[in-house]
Protein backbone atom coordinates (compact mmCIF):
# COMPACT_ATOMS: atom_id res chain seq x y z
CA UNK A 1 0.00 0.00 0.00
CA UNK A 2 1.29 3.38 -0.97
CA UNK A 3 1.87 5.86 1.87
CA UNK A 4 -0.78 8.18 3.25
CA UNK A 5 -3.64 6.99 1.10
CA UNK A 6 -6.94 8.22 2.42
CA UNK A 7 -10.22 8.28 0.54
CA UNK A 8 -12.72 11.09 1.03
CA UNK A 9 -16.27 11.09 -0.26
CA UNK A 10 -19.14 13.53 -0.08
CA UNK A 11 -22.67 12.27 -0.66
CA UNK A 12 -25.83 14.10 0.50
CA UNK A 13 -27.47 12.47 3.54
CA UNK A 14 -30.88 12.49 1.87
CA UNK A 15 -32.33 13.00 -1.58
CA UNK A 16 -35.66 12.94 -3.41
CA UNK A 17 -36.34 9.80 -5.44
CA UNK A 18 -35.11 10.09 -9.01
CA UNK A 19 -33.55 13.50 -8.52
CA UNK A 20 -29.93 13.96 -9.60
CA UNK A 21 -27.40 14.96 -6.92
CA UNK A 22 -23.69 15.46 -6.88
CA UNK A 23 -21.12 13.02 -5.53
CA UNK A 24 -17.56 14.17 -4.95
CA UNK A 25 -14.68 11.78 -4.35
CA UNK A 26 -11.05 12.39 -3.66
CA UNK A 27 -8.25 10.07 -2.69
CA UNK A 28 -4.83 11.15 -1.52
CA UNK A 29 -2.28 9.31 -3.61
CA UNK A 30 1.04 10.35 -5.10
CA UNK A 31 0.16 8.92 -8.58
CA UNK A 32 3.76 8.28 -9.62
CA UNK A 33 3.54 8.20 -13.42
CA UNK A 34 6.42 5.81 -14.19
CA UNK A 35 7.93 8.40 -16.53
CA UNK A 36 10.19 10.05 -13.98
CA UNK A 37 13.74 9.20 -12.98
CA UNK A 38 15.35 9.48 -9.59
CA UNK A 39 18.56 11.39 -8.88
CA UNK A 40 20.66 8.40 -10.02
CA UNK A 41 18.88 8.24 -13.36
CA UNK A 42 16.92 5.07 -12.62
CA UNK A 43 13.26 5.07 -13.62
CA UNK A 44 10.82 5.39 -10.69
CA UNK A 45 8.30 2.57 -11.08
CA UNK A 46 4.71 3.49 -11.83
CA UNK A 47 2.45 3.54 -8.78
CA UNK A 48 -1.01 4.89 -9.45
CA UNK A 49 -4.66 4.26 -8.70
CA UNK A 50 -5.65 2.47 -11.91
CA UNK A 51 -9.35 1.93 -11.38
CA UNK A 52 -12.25 3.59 -9.60
CA UNK A 53 -15.77 2.31 -9.23
CA UNK A 54 -18.91 3.30 -7.37
CA UNK A 55 -21.76 0.92 -6.57
CA UNK A 56 -25.18 1.51 -5.06
CA UNK A 57 -26.78 -1.42 -3.22
CA UNK A 58 -24.58 -3.79 -5.23
CA UNK A 59 -25.39 -2.24 -8.59
CA UNK A 60 -22.63 -0.47 -10.47
CA UNK A 61 -23.06 3.31 -10.89
CA UNK A 62 -19.82 4.36 -12.56
CA UNK A 63 -16.40 2.96 -13.35
CA UNK A 64 -13.29 4.78 -14.42
CA UNK A 65 -9.93 3.57 -15.70
CA UNK A 66 -7.20 5.94 -14.56
CA UNK A 67 -3.95 6.33 -16.49
CA UNK A 68 -0.46 7.59 -15.79
CA UNK A 69 -1.09 11.20 -16.76
CA UNK A 70 -3.62 11.79 -13.99
CA UNK A 71 -2.23 14.08 -11.35
CA UNK A 72 -1.67 13.49 -7.66
CA UNK A 73 -4.72 13.12 -5.36
CA UNK A 74 -7.27 12.20 -8.06
CA UNK A 75 -10.62 13.95 -7.69
CA UNK A 76 -13.67 12.46 -9.38
CA UNK A 77 -17.06 14.14 -9.36
CA UNK A 78 -20.26 12.82 -10.92
CA UNK A 79 -24.04 12.91 -10.59
CA UNK A 80 -26.31 10.08 -9.59
CA UNK A 81 -29.96 9.55 -8.77
CA UNK A 82 -31.53 6.84 -6.63
CA UNK A 83 -35.04 5.48 -6.19
CA UNK A 84 -34.59 3.99 -2.71
CA UNK A 85 -32.50 4.41 0.43
CA UNK A 86 -29.24 2.53 0.46
CA UNK A 87 -25.47 2.58 0.55
CA UNK A 88 -22.96 3.84 -1.93
CA UNK A 89 -19.65 1.99 -1.88
CA UNK A 90 -16.57 3.42 -3.50
CA UNK A 91 -13.53 1.39 -4.50
CA UNK A 92 -10.12 2.48 -5.69
CA UNK A 93 -7.60 -0.07 -6.96
CA UNK A 94 -3.90 0.54 -6.59
CA UNK A 95 -1.16 -0.72 -8.95
CA UNK A 96 0.31 -2.68 -6.05
CA UNK A 97 -2.92 -4.68 -5.68
CA UNK A 98 -4.32 -2.88 -2.64
CA UNK A 99 -7.88 -1.75 -2.62
CA UNK A 100 -9.21 1.29 -0.76
CA UNK A 101 -12.89 1.55 0.02
CA UNK A 102 -15.33 3.96 1.56
CA UNK A 103 -19.10 3.92 1.85
CA UNK A 104 -21.90 6.40 2.48
CA UNK A 105 -25.56 5.91 3.31
CA UNK A 106 -28.31 7.92 1.70
CA UNK A 107 -31.95 8.19 2.70
CA UNK A 108 -34.70 8.73 0.17
CA UNK A 109 -37.70 10.47 1.65
CA UNK B 1 -3.93 46.28 -43.67
CA UNK B 2 -5.36 43.06 -42.43
CA UNK B 3 -2.27 42.46 -40.32
CA UNK B 4 -2.67 45.84 -38.64
CA UNK B 5 -6.28 45.10 -37.66
CA UNK B 6 -5.27 41.79 -36.21
CA UNK B 7 -2.52 43.18 -34.00
CA UNK B 8 -4.78 45.97 -32.82
CA UNK B 9 -7.30 43.38 -31.68
CA UNK B 10 -4.62 41.39 -29.93
CA UNK B 11 -3.38 44.49 -28.17
CA UNK B 12 -6.88 45.42 -27.07
CA UNK B 13 -7.58 41.99 -25.66
CA UNK B 14 -4.21 41.91 -23.93
CA UNK B 15 -4.99 45.21 -22.27
CA UNK B 16 -8.33 43.87 -21.14
CA UNK B 17 -6.71 40.75 -19.78
CA UNK B 18 -4.09 42.71 -17.87
CA UNK B 19 -6.82 44.86 -16.37
CA UNK B 20 -8.76 41.86 -15.21
CA UNK B 21 -5.72 40.06 -13.87
CA UNK B 22 -4.45 42.84 -11.66
CA UNK B 23 -7.73 43.61 -9.89
CA UNK B 24 -8.04 42.35 -6.35
CA UNK B 25 -11.39 41.01 -5.36
CA UNK B 26 -13.32 42.17 -2.36
CA UNK B 27 -15.75 39.24 -2.37
CA UNK B 28 -16.55 37.70 0.97
CA UNK B 29 -14.79 34.46 1.73
CA UNK B 30 -17.21 32.14 3.45
CA UNK B 31 -15.95 28.66 4.23
CA UNK B 32 -18.38 26.12 5.67
CA UNK B 33 -20.45 28.89 7.21
CA UNK B 34 -17.50 30.77 8.72
CA UNK B 35 -16.95 34.26 7.36
CA UNK B 36 -13.30 35.06 6.88
CA UNK B 37 -12.29 38.68 6.62
CA UNK B 38 -9.88 39.10 3.72
CA UNK B 39 -9.17 42.77 4.29
CA UNK B 40 -8.65 45.00 7.29
CA UNK B 41 -7.36 48.49 8.06
CA UNK B 42 -3.57 48.42 8.35
CA UNK B 43 -1.77 49.16 11.60
CA UNK B 44 -0.61 52.77 11.90
CA UNK B 45 3.06 51.76 11.70
CA UNK B 46 2.50 50.34 8.21
CA UNK B 47 2.99 52.28 5.00
CA UNK B 48 -0.10 50.77 3.44
CA UNK B 49 -3.74 51.63 4.10
CA UNK B 50 -5.27 48.23 4.01
CA UNK B 51 -4.03 44.72 4.61
CA UNK B 52 -5.32 42.10 2.18
CA UNK B 53 -5.31 38.35 2.39
CA UNK B 54 -3.45 36.51 -0.37
CA UNK B 55 -6.82 34.96 -1.24
CA UNK B 56 -7.94 38.27 -2.80
CA UNK B 57 -5.13 38.11 -5.33
CA UNK B 58 -5.80 34.66 -6.71
CA UNK B 59 -7.84 33.58 -9.73
CA UNK B 60 -11.51 32.83 -9.41
CA UNK B 61 -10.83 29.06 -9.70
CA UNK B 62 -8.20 29.08 -6.96
CA UNK B 63 -10.41 31.16 -4.68
CA UNK B 64 -13.29 28.73 -5.20
CA UNK B 65 -11.12 25.81 -4.04
CA UNK B 66 -10.80 27.38 -0.62
CA UNK B 67 -14.52 28.02 -0.24
CA UNK B 68 -15.40 24.35 0.17
CA UNK B 69 -13.56 22.08 2.56
CA UNK B 70 -14.06 19.11 0.28
CA UNK B 71 -12.51 20.91 -2.67
CA UNK B 72 -9.66 22.30 -0.55
CA UNK B 73 -6.76 19.90 -1.16
CA UNK B 74 -5.15 21.11 2.06
CA UNK B 75 -7.79 19.17 3.96
CA UNK B 76 -6.23 15.89 2.81
CA UNK B 77 -3.31 16.72 5.06
CA UNK B 78 -5.60 17.75 7.90
CA UNK B 79 -7.10 14.26 7.65
CA UNK B 80 -3.63 12.76 7.88
CA UNK B 81 -2.92 14.86 10.96
CA UNK B 82 -6.16 13.65 12.58
CA UNK B 83 -4.76 10.12 12.23
CA UNK B 84 -1.45 11.28 13.69
CA UNK B 85 -3.28 12.98 16.56
CA UNK B 86 -4.14 9.58 18.04
CA UNK B 87 -0.98 7.76 16.95
CA UNK B 88 1.08 6.67 19.95
CA UNK B 89 4.77 7.56 19.64
CA UNK B 90 7.76 7.81 21.97
CA UNK B 91 8.83 6.30 25.28
CA UNK B 92 5.80 7.48 27.28
CA UNK B 93 3.35 5.49 25.16
CA UNK B 94 1.25 8.56 24.54
CA UNK B 95 -0.35 10.26 21.58
CA UNK B 96 -1.58 13.86 21.35
CA UNK B 97 -5.04 12.66 22.37
CA UNK B 98 -3.74 11.13 25.64
CA UNK B 99 -3.34 14.60 27.17
CA UNK B 100 -5.51 16.75 24.92
CA UNK B 101 -8.68 14.81 25.55
CA UNK B 102 -10.95 17.48 24.08
CA UNK B 103 -9.26 17.05 20.72
CA UNK B 104 -7.52 19.66 18.59
CA UNK B 105 -10.48 21.99 19.28
CA UNK B 106 -8.69 22.85 22.54
CA UNK B 107 -6.39 25.01 20.48
CA UNK B 108 -9.02 27.34 19.04
CA UNK B 109 -7.48 30.80 18.93
CA UNK B 110 -3.86 29.71 19.27
CA UNK B 111 -2.94 30.22 15.63
CA UNK B 112 -4.20 33.82 15.70
CA UNK B 113 -1.69 34.76 18.43
CA UNK B 114 1.45 33.04 17.19
CA UNK B 115 4.32 33.61 17.32
CA UNK B 116 4.11 34.79 20.93
CA UNK B 117 6.26 35.06 24.02
CA UNK B 118 5.94 32.09 26.35
CA UNK B 119 6.83 32.97 29.91
CA UNK B 120 7.23 29.34 31.01
CA UNK B 121 9.64 28.58 28.19
CA UNK B 122 11.37 31.95 28.40
CA UNK B 123 11.35 32.40 24.65
CA UNK B 124 9.22 33.20 21.66
CA UNK B 125 7.26 30.17 20.52
CA UNK B 126 5.48 29.33 17.31
CA UNK B 127 3.31 26.38 16.39
CA UNK B 128 6.16 24.04 15.45
CA UNK B 129 7.83 24.78 18.81
CA UNK B 130 4.68 23.85 20.72
CA UNK B 131 4.21 20.62 18.76
CA UNK B 132 7.80 19.55 19.34
CA UNK B 133 7.66 20.59 23.00
CA UNK B 134 4.76 18.21 23.49
CA UNK B 135 6.42 15.46 21.50
CA UNK B 136 9.71 15.65 23.38
CA UNK B 137 8.62 16.48 26.93
CA UNK B 138 5.29 14.72 27.18
CA UNK B 139 5.49 11.88 24.67
CA UNK B 140 9.20 11.16 24.87
CA UNK B 141 9.26 11.12 21.08
CA UNK B 142 11.69 12.47 18.54
CA UNK B 143 10.92 16.06 17.55
CA UNK B 144 9.57 16.46 14.04
CA UNK B 145 11.66 18.30 11.48
CA UNK B 146 10.20 21.63 10.45
CA UNK B 147 8.69 22.06 6.98
CA UNK B 148 8.24 18.30 6.55
CA UNK B 149 4.90 16.66 5.71
CA UNK B 150 3.90 15.40 9.19
CA UNK B 151 4.80 18.65 10.89
CA UNK B 152 3.06 20.80 8.29
CA UNK B 153 -0.05 18.63 8.47
CA UNK B 154 -0.23 18.92 12.27
CA UNK B 155 0.28 22.70 12.05
CA UNK B 156 -2.61 22.75 9.56
CA UNK B 157 -4.89 20.75 11.85
CA UNK B 158 -4.23 23.06 14.80
CA UNK B 159 -4.44 26.20 12.65
CA UNK B 160 -7.80 25.06 11.32
CA UNK B 161 -9.28 25.32 14.84
CA UNK B 162 -8.70 29.09 14.71
CA UNK B 163 -10.16 29.60 11.25
CA UNK B 164 -12.06 32.86 11.03
CA UNK B 165 -10.52 34.26 14.21
CA UNK B 166 -8.80 37.62 13.97
CA UNK B 167 -5.02 37.60 13.83
CA UNK B 168 -3.75 39.47 16.86
CA UNK B 169 0.00 39.08 17.28
CA UNK B 170 1.63 41.08 20.08
CA UNK B 171 4.67 43.07 18.99
CA UNK B 172 5.73 44.76 22.21
CA UNK B 173 7.13 43.59 25.53
CA UNK B 174 9.60 40.70 25.40
CA UNK B 175 9.23 40.19 21.66
CA UNK B 176 10.00 43.81 20.75
CA UNK B 177 13.63 43.03 19.86
CA UNK B 178 12.69 40.09 17.65
CA UNK B 179 10.03 42.21 15.98
CA UNK B 180 12.58 44.94 15.28
CA UNK B 181 14.97 42.35 13.83
CA UNK B 182 12.17 41.01 11.64
CA UNK B 183 11.36 44.50 10.38
CA UNK B 184 15.02 45.03 9.56
CA UNK B 185 15.10 41.80 7.53
CA UNK B 186 11.87 42.76 5.77
CA UNK B 187 13.32 46.03 4.50
CA UNK B 188 16.91 44.88 3.79
CA UNK B 189 17.82 44.30 0.15
CA UNK B 190 19.63 41.01 -0.35
CA UNK B 191 20.69 38.62 -3.10
CA UNK B 192 21.86 39.04 -6.67
CA UNK B 193 18.61 40.78 -7.56
CA UNK B 194 19.14 43.15 -4.63
CA UNK B 195 15.56 43.05 -3.42
CA UNK B 196 13.85 43.19 -0.06
CA UNK B 197 10.51 41.68 0.92
CA UNK B 198 9.05 45.20 0.76
CA UNK B 199 10.02 45.75 -2.90
CA UNK B 200 7.44 43.20 -3.99
CA UNK B 201 4.98 42.89 -1.15
CA UNK B 202 4.69 46.51 -0.04
CA UNK B 203 5.68 48.62 -3.06
CA UNK B 204 4.24 46.43 -5.80
CA UNK B 205 1.45 44.25 -4.50
CA UNK B 206 -1.36 44.08 -7.04
CA UNK B 207 1.11 44.30 -9.95
CA UNK B 208 2.20 41.38 -12.06
CA UNK B 209 5.69 39.96 -11.65
CA UNK B 210 5.94 38.12 -14.95
CA UNK B 211 2.97 35.71 -14.78
CA UNK B 212 2.37 36.04 -11.06
CA UNK B 213 0.04 38.43 -9.31
CA UNK B 214 1.95 39.88 -6.38
CA UNK B 215 0.16 39.70 -3.06
CA UNK B 216 1.05 41.45 0.17
CA UNK B 217 2.83 38.33 1.34
CA UNK B 218 0.52 37.88 4.31
CA UNK B 219 0.90 34.66 6.28
CA UNK B 220 -2.57 34.48 7.85
CA UNK B 221 -3.45 31.58 5.53
CA UNK B 222 -0.50 29.37 6.41
CA UNK B 223 0.16 26.55 6.18
CA UNK B 224 -0.99 26.90 2.61
CA UNK B 225 -1.67 24.32 -0.06
CA UNK B 226 0.06 25.42 -3.24
CA UNK B 227 -1.15 24.17 -6.60
CA UNK B 228 2.43 24.58 -7.75
CA UNK B 229 3.81 21.74 -5.61
CA UNK B 230 0.60 19.98 -4.53
CA UNK B 231 1.44 19.99 -0.83
CA UNK B 232 1.23 22.09 2.30
CA UNK B 233 3.84 24.80 2.57
CA UNK B 234 5.02 26.19 5.88
CA UNK B 235 5.78 29.83 6.52
CA UNK B 236 9.51 29.29 6.79
CA UNK B 237 9.63 27.14 3.65
CA UNK B 238 7.84 29.94 1.79
CA UNK B 239 10.27 32.55 3.10
CA UNK B 240 13.05 30.30 1.89
CA UNK B 241 11.44 30.03 -1.57
CA UNK B 242 11.09 33.81 -1.78
CA UNK B 243 14.76 34.30 -0.92
CA UNK B 244 15.82 31.80 -3.58
CA UNK B 245 13.69 33.70 -6.12
CA UNK B 246 15.69 36.84 -5.49
CA UNK B 247 18.92 34.80 -5.79
CA UNK B 248 19.75 35.18 -2.12
CA UNK B 249 21.14 32.57 0.25
CA UNK B 250 18.09 31.71 2.39
CA UNK B 251 18.25 31.61 6.18
CA UNK B 252 17.67 28.15 7.63
CA UNK B 253 14.14 26.96 8.30
CA UNK B 254 13.61 27.45 12.05
CA UNK B 255 16.47 29.98 12.33
CA UNK B 256 16.36 33.05 14.58
CA UNK B 257 16.16 35.22 11.47
CA UNK B 258 13.09 33.46 10.07
CA UNK B 259 11.45 33.38 13.51
CA UNK B 260 11.88 37.13 13.75
CA UNK B 261 10.63 37.59 10.20
CA UNK B 262 7.64 35.36 10.92
CA UNK B 263 6.72 37.51 13.91
CA UNK B 264 7.04 40.71 11.91
CA UNK B 265 5.14 39.44 8.87
CA UNK B 266 2.44 37.89 11.06
CA UNK B 267 1.97 41.24 12.82
CA UNK B 268 1.57 43.00 9.45
CA UNK B 269 -1.53 40.86 9.01
CA UNK B 270 -3.13 41.81 12.34
CA UNK B 271 -6.84 42.27 11.66
CA UNK B 272 -7.10 39.60 8.97
CA UNK B 273 -8.58 36.20 9.78
CA UNK B 274 -6.67 32.97 10.27
CA UNK B 275 -7.39 30.99 7.09
CA UNK B 276 -5.18 27.95 7.25
CA UNK B 277 -5.01 25.72 5.42
CA UNK B 278 -5.54 28.12 2.54
CA UNK B 279 -5.18 27.42 -1.19
CA UNK B 280 -2.78 29.44 -3.32
CA UNK B 281 -1.11 29.07 -6.68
Amino acid sequence: MADNVKPRVRVPRSAAAGEAFEIKTLISHKMESGQRKDSDGNPIPRSIINHFSCDFNGENVIQAALEGAISTNPYIQFEASVEESGTFTFTWQDDDGSEYTDSKDITVG
Amino acid sequence: MKKFTLSATVAASLALFAGAATAQVTDALVVEGTTISTSAPAADWLDIDQVLSGWSFRTVETRALQMDDFDNPGMIFVDQAIDDWSTVDGTEGKSCSSCHTDGPEEFAGLRAELPRWDEAQGKMMNMEDYINLSRVEHMGAEPWKWAKPRMDAMVALISLQSRGMTINVAIDGPVADAWEQGREIYYTRVGQLDMSCANCHEDNYGNMIRADHLSQGQINGFPTYRLKNAKLNSTHARFSGCMKNIRAEPFAVGSEEFRALELYVASRGNGLSAEGPSVRN
